[in-house]
């Protein structure tokens, strides 16, 4: 009961006519990003960060989760129009969406993305609304010690899951926590990694910098080198009878569209997981489970539903540890931790006790975020086949302009320009040779707090490296913090030993 | 690994060539290694052992040990890269598409053209021209949208930032061009 009193005080919040309006450019601007091809919520958010300075604190991070949400729409679109994912959470929904747009159902698949994204957003943000506040309270015993180990065990998360090459993984989060260590020093204020002797690094490389130099200027030259000749939009205009028809078939779809949402929003809770994995292991689950698994990658609209209910439901579980705990569960929240921050909201348990009408003002926004979504995503649709057809240079050199301003704006050193553009083509050349580089951003952004953290525990406890494990809650993230690290040496070893027991040739 | 690395070097003086993005990989994994003693070298100015006066580790000490392990997984790929079952060792496709390279190239260099020209040129005379630029020359578009654009993203920045937001942006010499602007809307 006290729940839904908290709820209602966020909707008298998030109802307010100025809310109302920034939820509705948030999620049509997400939406026009995320429709775009290589721009996903990552991108809109990085690139748009600077911009919502023009709001107060708590309208800019509603307008933030506002576009990360119509990014997470958005992306459906060009998947299935272009058959080019918008971002890469939405890779899973080309596999039949796009074969539905050349059979001509073009507007079908867009209704099954759009219904489904709204199952998977608003199943997702009961879990987060019923988990939260649970969360925070366990968070808030949490001490340095606790802190420095959640930190460590999200980081061990993309060594064990995330997939990418395991040395590559972990030279980027140590170059994340390095960058993140430029300027002043935390407890003396010795300034250190002082490079060149350039006065800009007194202050420390921002999270935006970093963020706005690899998915803004890094992510446009990626796109130009791979994106060889302009892709053909599929032309797709929706009927009320198509709509009509389109949620009678959504709505048999309520064991896929569930099970997504629930796989999305714990998969969208891990660090190195997030909403692609979610998607495309959404995708199979629904494969494997239905009664015409031949269908699917030819069209079937299950295999639209289930990514899309998936991707969505992950990007409001990748919000819950990093409004609860702090910890950002993807990029994208790594930046809108970043952003609160620097408006003086800081994420974690406190944030619950000391700004409660902000905490659930952003919580009943994602509804009603969920809502207009939905209802700008079918109601554009014609206007999204027009911004497809936009050539590809026009967006590059907005967004490229965008990138220098924005980079400049809220600093306002020409340091931090030069930065962006070094971060871009550094960023550009390393994710060729396969550096992943969500964990490098996670690291900028949580550097600080992991050294603040750990620092802290050691003055306290005298130098006895033994507290982090001894206290209950630390030992059981760094036990599992060890496991998770350990987990690629074991399959390495497997793999060895089976090498082995495999006759010989 | 030893051996790996023998067999490697007989194979290329053998004539067997190795794959370009296997050097690739080396040759970046080898720049991390001197990029990690340079992070190393600058964390050292700190103390990077434990600090008697605060107690704890010294203020040196997380960026350097973090940088050590940045060159032990990066030699770790330089080494990794002579065994055969190097990630990359049968990829034999180029690390830049020979195709769109030169594209990236001078999108690259334009923007760091457009950069180094904004504290002396100004946002207002560096930005349309990148996009004149870009549009014109390197998209081939038409006149009217790359004038629209030319013209209208430099009145939406001036009254987005300067206006609204009342960050302004580097002029350099266009400054005195500004002022009457500034007494209109400051």
């Amino acid at each position: 009961m006290e729940l839904l009193g908290y709820l209602g005080e966020g909707f008298a919040t998030s109802l307010m006519p100025i809310n109302i309006l920034i939820v509705m450019i948030g999620v049509t601007a997400g939406l026009f990003i995320g429709a775009m091809p290589g721009l996903g919520s990552v991108n809109g958010v990085a690139i748009v960060l600077p911009i919502t300075f023009i709001v107060p604190p708590s309208s800019a991070i509603i307008l933030l989760c506002a576009i990360y949400y119509g990014a997470m729409y958005g992306g459906a679109i060009s998947s299935i129009l272009l058959g080019i994912p918008g971002a890469s959470t939405a890779v899973a929904t080309t596999f039949d969406g796009r074969p539905m747009a050349q059979q001509g159902k073009a507007g079908l698949a867009l209704i099954a993305a759009a219904a489904a994204s709204f199952v998977g957003g608003t199943i997702s943000v009961v879990l987060f609304t019923l988990f939260a506040v649970p969360l925070a309270d366990v968070a808030l015993a949490f001490g340095p010690a606790e802190e420095f180990a959640l930190v460590l065990l999200a980081f061990t998360t993309f060594v064990g899951l995330g997939g990418d090459d395991v040395l590559k993984t972990i030279i980027m989060i140590c170059l994340g926590l390095v960058l993140s260590a430029v300027g002043l020093d935390l407890i003396s204020g010795d300034p250190r990694l002082i490079f060149f002797d350039q006065p800009g690094f007194y202050s420390g490389i921002s999270f935006l910098v970093l963020a706005i130099g690899i998915y803004g200027v890094g992510e446009i030259l990626y796109t130009i080198e791979t994106q060889k000749s302009a892709p053909q939009v599929t032309p797709a205009k929706i009927t009320f009878r198509e709509l009509w028809y389109g949620l009678k078939e959504i709505n048999k779809l309520w064991k896929t569209m569930s099970f997504g949402s629930f796989l999305g929003f714990f998969v969208g809770m891990l660090p190195a997981a997030g909403a692609t994995p979610a998607a495309l292991m959404s995708y199979g689950i629904a494969k494997l489970l239905s009664k015409k698994p031949e269908t699917f990658g030819k069209g079937a609209i299950e295999g639209v539903a289930a990514p899309e209910t998936a991707n969505n439901a992950a990007s409001t579980g990748s919000l819950l540890p990093m409004l609860t705990l702090g910890i950002p569960g993807s990029p994208t929240t790594a930046l809108l931790l970043g952003g609160m921050v620097m408006w003086g909201l800081v994420p974690g348990p406190m944030l619950f006790i000391e700004q409660p009408d902000f905490v659930w003002g952003l919580i009943s926004s994602l509804y009603t975020a969920n809502l207009f979504a939905v209802l700008v995503n079918l109601a554009l649709i014609p206007l999204f086949v027009w911004a497809l057809r936009m050539p590809f240079t026009v967006l590059c050199s907005l967004v490229f302009v965008l990138c220098l301003v924005g980079g400049f704006a809220p600093s306002q050193k020409l340091h931090d320009v030069w930065l962006i553009v070094g971060f871009g083509v550094v960023g550009y050349v390393l994710r060729k040779a396969d550096y992943p580089m969500a964990p490098l951003v996670l690291a900028l952004v949580l550097g600080p707090l992991m050294e603040r953290s750990f620092r802290q525990t050691l003055i306290a406890e005298q130098g006895n490296m033994m507290a982090f494990v001894e206290r209950p809650i630390s030992g059981t993230f760094m036990a599992i913090a060890a496991l998770f690290f350990v987990l690629p040496m074991l399959k390495h070893v497997k793999r060895l030993l089976r090498r082995d027991l495999s006759p010989a040739e | 690994m030893i051996t790996g690395a023998r067999g490697k070097l007989r194979a290329c003086l053998g004539g067997k060539v190795e794959t370009i993005m296997l050097t690739a990989d080396r040759v970046l994994a080898a720049g991390i290694m001197v990029l990690s003693v340079y992070f190393m070298w600058h964390a050292s100015a700190l103390p990077i052992g434990w600090n008697g006066m605060t107690g704890g580790p010294g203020g040196g000490a997380f960026p350097f040990w973090l940088s050590g392990i940045m060159f032990l997984c990066a030699g770790g790929i330089v080494l990794r890269s002579f065994k055969d079952s190097a990630p990359f060792a049968k990829d034999d496709t180029p690390f830049f598409d020979p195709d769109t390279l030169r594209s990236v190239v001078v999108v690259t260099l334009a923007l760091t053209a457009t950069v180094a020209a904004l504290p002396f040129a100004g946002a207002y005379i560096a930005i349309p021209m990148f996009l004149l630029w870009y549009l014109k020359i390197y998209g081939k578009h038409g006149w009217v949208l790359t004038g629209a654009l030319t013209i209208c993203t430099p009145v939406f920045l001036f009254f987005f930032f300067e206006v609204t937001l009342k960050i302004l942006l580097p002029k350099g010499w266009t400054e005195p061009w500004f002022f009457p602007l500034y007494a209109r809307f400051f």
